[in-house]
């Protein structure tokens, strides 16, 4: 049995990581505020700049832009976003499994896959194990800023428009709350100009200076900001898992601080127990 | 009479968003005006200024970047990577960064985006110029 001061000692010793891990999920939580309104900033004008897009993009020949052009498919670029630091729980598990998953079912279709890393942990996974990788970031995300998403944006776009890449897909985790979470598989080039609905399909729209100039300037701005947005929402999650992860591990290190302190005492009762004992014993034999 | 409203995003944040009587905007070919009814426009702006009138005495003015403008069913909706109402401008920072333009050009290709460089020069100098309108 372990002895009263080895007890005390592993006391001591798991309230300490408790300490940890109460400090990292506050700091985890206070990021997750930082990350959450930086994502509500960016939304409107997403939305805005795709919607403006897509209604362009509904009415001029798609082969006038070579963002929009479809082409035959044998060069895939895939952009894997995960995060840079890992103690948050399955978070990069998640996005890194299901990255893989589409990027094999790429290749048992017979076309060539190249990667693009965001993040440490997406990078580190992937140059382990045969993968291709064309371009890597890492590092960044402790201090993100939309020069990190032109980064990677500019690179995939002057691939594609130099014919390297025939088409882009941009993977990451996509937060609904800090405890929901979803895989996002999405194709960022050739870009897929989201249907209109009726009303807004019917106007005869005036283009100044012509609709081909506007989506050249419309489109590069589009692709960037879906690579920030992604980039955003990642970071979002990253910090949210993080913060469940911590508080699960407080949560279990009070358990064991519980179960401890239990051990703990019920060896000191014992012990004392075992003192009279042998002194009512002594004097016992004494008489 | 219906209403007229006028939406001003930018990356970080909703910059205006009301109803207007009127506005103009830089358009990349000149500038131009928007009132009541006007048919659907979708246009590229270049830098410049956007001025709305809110109500007869009140107006306000903004200092954009270049983006884009769209008109449909009586609304405005402005997207640009940077607008600041004109009293909102930092005149220090503003002055600041056009000597830093200036000095780059200056310093020549070698060493600076001359491209981006003059960018940076053209909105520092239209910040400067809208400031203090309102």
């Amino acid at each position: 049995m372990a002895t009263l001061r080895d007890i005390r000692r592993k006391i001591t010793s798991v309230k300490k990581t408790q300490q940890i891990t109460k400090a990292m999920k506050m700091v985890a939580a206070a990021k997750l505020r930082r990350a959450q309104a930086r994502i509500t900033q960016i939304r409107p004008y997403a939305e805005t700049l795709s919607a403006m897009l897509s209604n362009v993009a509904s009415k001029v020949d798609h082969s006038l832009n070579k963002f929009l052009q479809e082409r035959p498919v044998k060069n895939v670029a895939v952009i894997v976003v995960a995060a840079d630091r890992g103690l948050c729980g399955s978070f990069n598990a998640n996005v890194i499994r299901h990255a893989k998953n589409e990027i094999d079912k790429l290749v048992d279709e017979g076309k060539t896959v190249t990667l693009v890393t965001a993040g440490k942990k997406a990078f580190e996974f992937f140059s382990k194990r045969d993968y291709a990788i064309d371009h890597k970031l890492s590092g960044f995300f402790n201090h993100l800023a939309f020069e990190h998403a032109l980064d990677i944006s500019q690179y995939v776009q002057s691939q594609f428009v130099n014919g390297a890449y025939d088409q882009i897909v941009l993977i990451y985790t996509k937060a609904e709350s800090a405890v929901k979470q979803h895989i996002m598989v999405e194709q960022l080039l050739p870009i897929k100009p989201q249907e209109l609905d009726e009303e807004q399909g019917s106007f005869e729209y005036i283009f100044e200076p012509g609709p081909g100039v506007i989506l050249d300037k419309l489109c590069p701005k589009s692709v960037n900001i879906r690579v920030w947005q992604a980039m955003a929402e990642s970071y979002y999650g990253e910090e949210g898992a993080r913060m469940m992860a911590m508080d699960n591990a407080t949560e279990n290190a009070q358990e064991m601080i519980n179960n401890l302190t239990l051990h703990y005492n019920k060896a000191r009762q014992a012990a004392i127990t075992k003192e009279i004992n042998e002194i009512v014993g002594g004097a016992e034999a004494l008489k | 009479m219906s209403d007229l409203l006028l939406e001003i995003v930018t990356p970080t944040q909703k910059v205006f968003s009301g109803t207007v009587k009127s506005v103009v905007a830089p358009g990349s070919q000149g500038y131009f005006g928007i009132l009541q009814r006007h048919a659907p426009l979708l246009s590229t702006l270049a830098i410049g200024e956007i001025r709305a009138r809110v109500d007869d005495r009140d107006k306000k003015i903004f200092a954009t970047s270049e983006g884009f403008l769209e008109v449909s069913s009586n609304k405005i909706t402005i997207i640009a990577e940077a607008v600041e109402e004109a009293n909102a401008i930092d005149v220090d920072r503003a002055e600041a960064a056009r000597h830093r333009a200036e000095k780059r050009i200056a310093e020549g290709r070698e060493k600076w985006d001359i491209a981006r460089a003059q960018a940076a020069l053209s909105r520092a100098i239209n910040r400067l110029h809208v400031v203090g309108k309102n």
